[in-house]
């Protein structure tokens, strides 16, 4: 089913006279499949009706920052969702393990140590419950669905004591610049661009590199890829790690965009990553995975919260119209995909 | 499997040892001066009396708010020397909050206060402690029926949108076309809807004030800078912002000095220590807060050490407690902001 959208990995490469290109172009061609192509058209349609209902604040230098800013954060945990569900498994614990790793970075004892502390923080301890949740699924056997189900309880809870509900001020000011106007490189907030260097190192790992077809391998045929010779406990204990990672980065993108850090932050972040993934073509069931895709589902909701926002509608018909749009572009999708 | 051995691997796990050495020191939250807000307002009657016990029960402590409940109740408790208090873990869960308030009838206790995590699930238990003889203060949630307490004591959330509007009304009185947006809470709940309501029932006495927009976020810092920055794109004029709570206001003043905007004055909601904060220095678009205050939990210990001896309420001609009993939402701005200062929860 999935074959004949994505191409083989070798074989084709022989007869075809891209063979001879820069895989770097190689693989932007091949990853642009009809998938990639309709979630562009759903964004284009999307930019077309925020561009009528709204021409004057739409379409503003403005609201792309805004837009981008408010994606950044989500979009890198679903960079390191989108691994994971190539490889057949799910993180349930994304948004918890955000909330974990914001309040501890800016408790008063971490503020402490600066700028330095704080990042090293949220990084640590994303890394680190990536890592428990690597060995409970890798190495004690556990379902991914459960031991990730724990872990977001468990990080919660962790959360909610560490900060007993309050909400924690950042009071570091080279922290917070960051999130501020004056620091914009060319116009881009540095948020996007970690986003965007997030995105870029994840496309070439899954694509370009051995650990990305092993992520593939595992997630098509964890028994094939155990006899081809990979070692899959070791490769999905990485991959929950990374996700880790991604949570950690993310969470230090959320202190420096809310100058805070709250025990409910990430709330639903699972979902929104997840939604995001399959949108953007990423199997649930594992063995195919699109970053571009991904990132794209990302840009696509916040597009929508963006348009509905400076349409002043409410939050109800946005959640009615954000669960009917998830249904047209899957069913877009399949459409397209089966008809090619 | 071989990499867990390898050098590789040792260097690797080092790392991580030492990364959670360094993390565990992280966790510390004291402030390193400060202590917790106490209410110094006098009690109603300080002089000990008969020895009382009040079972308190209450929600998770997952809100800034709710965590200022908790420890206005202890404290106030504290200060009494006639009163016991037995206070629960704090539950979201109203199966487990039920099992919690019968332990605390089951115990005897003289008077219960029980802020229900949701008030139409608790009314049964509150109903059973009035059959067994334990009167109920019930805090800001309120039951389903006036037989399942004494008395209830709550904050008010339409007068919170009526004197927020009211305040920017006045603000804004003398300007022709004054344009205002809402920042509301979760839309989920009906104490946004009665702020909302109290919010546009104020603005009609001002027939040159239009609400241009209304964006509800979710009573988080992070919503609240989302939502913010969306309503500072979709409106680039507009003269006041009224924002339903100082938590989410956090996330709305990061955007709006994000977005570099300071044409406009904010109004917040609740009375949170960091809106207070600002409002004192007088240094951003926030100039006053309208409040939900949290000494409420204080005042309720008060009417049940007042139900345990069996006494009113000083300052009433009454010999009994009220049976209900609506706080004032005081607007909180530069002139008052020292008086409330010790209220402000973190």
């Amino acid at each position: 089913m999935t074959q004949h959208v994505s191409p083989p990995r070798d074989g084709t490469d022989k007869t075809a006279p891209a063979a001879r290109r820069p895989s770097v172009w190689h693989g932007l061609t091949a990853r642009v499949d009809v998938r990639t192509l309709s979630l562009l058209g759903v964004l284009a349609a999307l930019i077309l009706i925020g561009g009528i209902t709204k021409p004057d604040e739409f379409l503003d230098g403005r609201n792309l920052q805004l837009v981008l800013t408010q994606a950044s954060v989500i979009g890198v945990v679903t960079v390191g969702m989108t691994f994971v569900i190539t490889s057949g498994g799910i993180d349930l614990s994304v948004g918890a393990i955000v909330a974990l790793a914001s309040v501890w970075a800016t408790t008063v004892a971490t503020q402490e140590y600066g700028f330095g502390g704080i990042l090293f923080t949220a990084v640590a301890v994303g890394v680190g419950c990536g890592l428990v949740n690597g060995l409970l699924i890798a190495y004690g056997g556990m379902v991914p669905f459960i031991a990730t189900l724990a872990m977001l309880a468990s990080a919660r809870g962790l959360a909610l004591q560490i900060t007993e509900g309050r909400t924690q001020i950042v009071t570091v000011d080279s922290v917070l610049s960051l999130g501020e106007r004056d620091s914009y490189v060319l116009g881009i907030p540095p948020l996007v661009l970690v986003f965007a260097a997030v995105t870029i190192v994840g496309w070439l790992v899954l694509n370009r590199t051995t650990f990305g077809r092993r992520t593939v391998a595992v997630g098509g045929n964890a028994e094939a890829a155990r006899l081809a010779g990979i070692d899959v406990r070791r490769q999905r204990l990485y991959l929950y790690l990374l996700s880790g990672l991604c949570c950690g980065i993310a969470a230090f993108l959320l202190i420096v965009l809310s100058g805070s850090g709250q025990n409910t932050n990430g709330n639903l972040y699972e979902l929104d990553a997840i939604a995001a993934a399959i949108i953007g073509g990423t199997l649930l069931s594992g063995g195919r995975g699109t970053i571009t895709g991904s990132v794209l589902g990302v840009l696509i909701f916040t597009t929508i919260t963006n348009i509905f926002a400076l349409n002043n509608l409410q939050s109800d018909v946005q959640q009615i119209a954000k669960g009917a749009i998830i249904v047209a572009a899957v069913l877009v999708q399949r459409r397209t995909a089966s008809t090619t | 499997m071989s990499a867990l051995t390898s050098r590789r691997g040792l260097l690797f796990g080092t790392a991580a040892v030492s990364a959670g050495a360094l993390l565990a020191g992280c966790t510390s939250n004291e402030p390193k001066s400060g202590k917790p807000a106490t209410s110094d307002q006098p009690a109603a009657d300080d002089k000990p009396g008969k020895p009382v016990t009040i079972g308190f029960a209450g929600p998770q402590a997952d809100h800034g708010w709710l965590n200022a409940i908790n420890e206005n109740a202890k404290n106030r408790a504290k200060q009494y020397s006639d009163v016991t208090l037995e206070i629960t873990e704090g539950s979201n869960d109203t199966a487990t909050q039920i099992g919690q308030i019968e332990t605390l009838i089951n115990k005897k206790v003289d008077v219960l206060v029980i802020l229900p995590a949701d008030g139409k699930a608790l009314t049964q238990v509150g109903l059973k402690a009035m059959r067994a003889g334990i009167p109920v203060v019930n805090l800001d949630r309120i039951f389903n029926t006036p037989q399942a307490y004494r008395c209830w004591i709550g904050g008010d959330n339409y007068g919170m949108g009526l004197n927020a509007g009211h305040y920017i009304g006045q603000k804004l009185k003398d300007k022709p076309e004054a344009r205002v947006v809402e920042l509301a809470g979760l839309d989920n709940l009906e104490l946004t809807k009665q702020r909302t309501q109290g919010f546009d029932d104020a603005l009609k006495n001002y027939p040159n004030i239009k609400k241009v927009a209304r964006q509800a976020a979710e009573f988080t810092v992070e919503s609240g800078q989302a939502k913010m920055a969306q309503l500072l794109q979709a409106q680039k004029k507009f003269d006041a912002v009224w924002n339903h709570d100082d938590d989410q206001g956090v996330g709305a003043l990061r955007a709006i000095e994000q977005a570099g905007r300071d044409d406009f004055l904010m109004v917040g909601g609740a009375g949170a220590l960091s809106a207070f904060q600002a409002i004192k220095q007088d240094n951003s678009v926030l100039k006053a807060t309208v409040l939900y205050p949290p000494t409420m939990a204080a005042s309720a210990i008060d009417l049940a050490r007042a139900l345990g001896q069996g006494k009113g309420v000083g300052g009433l001609a009454e010999y009994e407690i009220p049976a209900s009993i609506t706080l004032y939402s005081a607007v909180v701005d530069k002139n008052n902001v020292d008086q409330y200062m010790s209220t402000g929860f973190r």
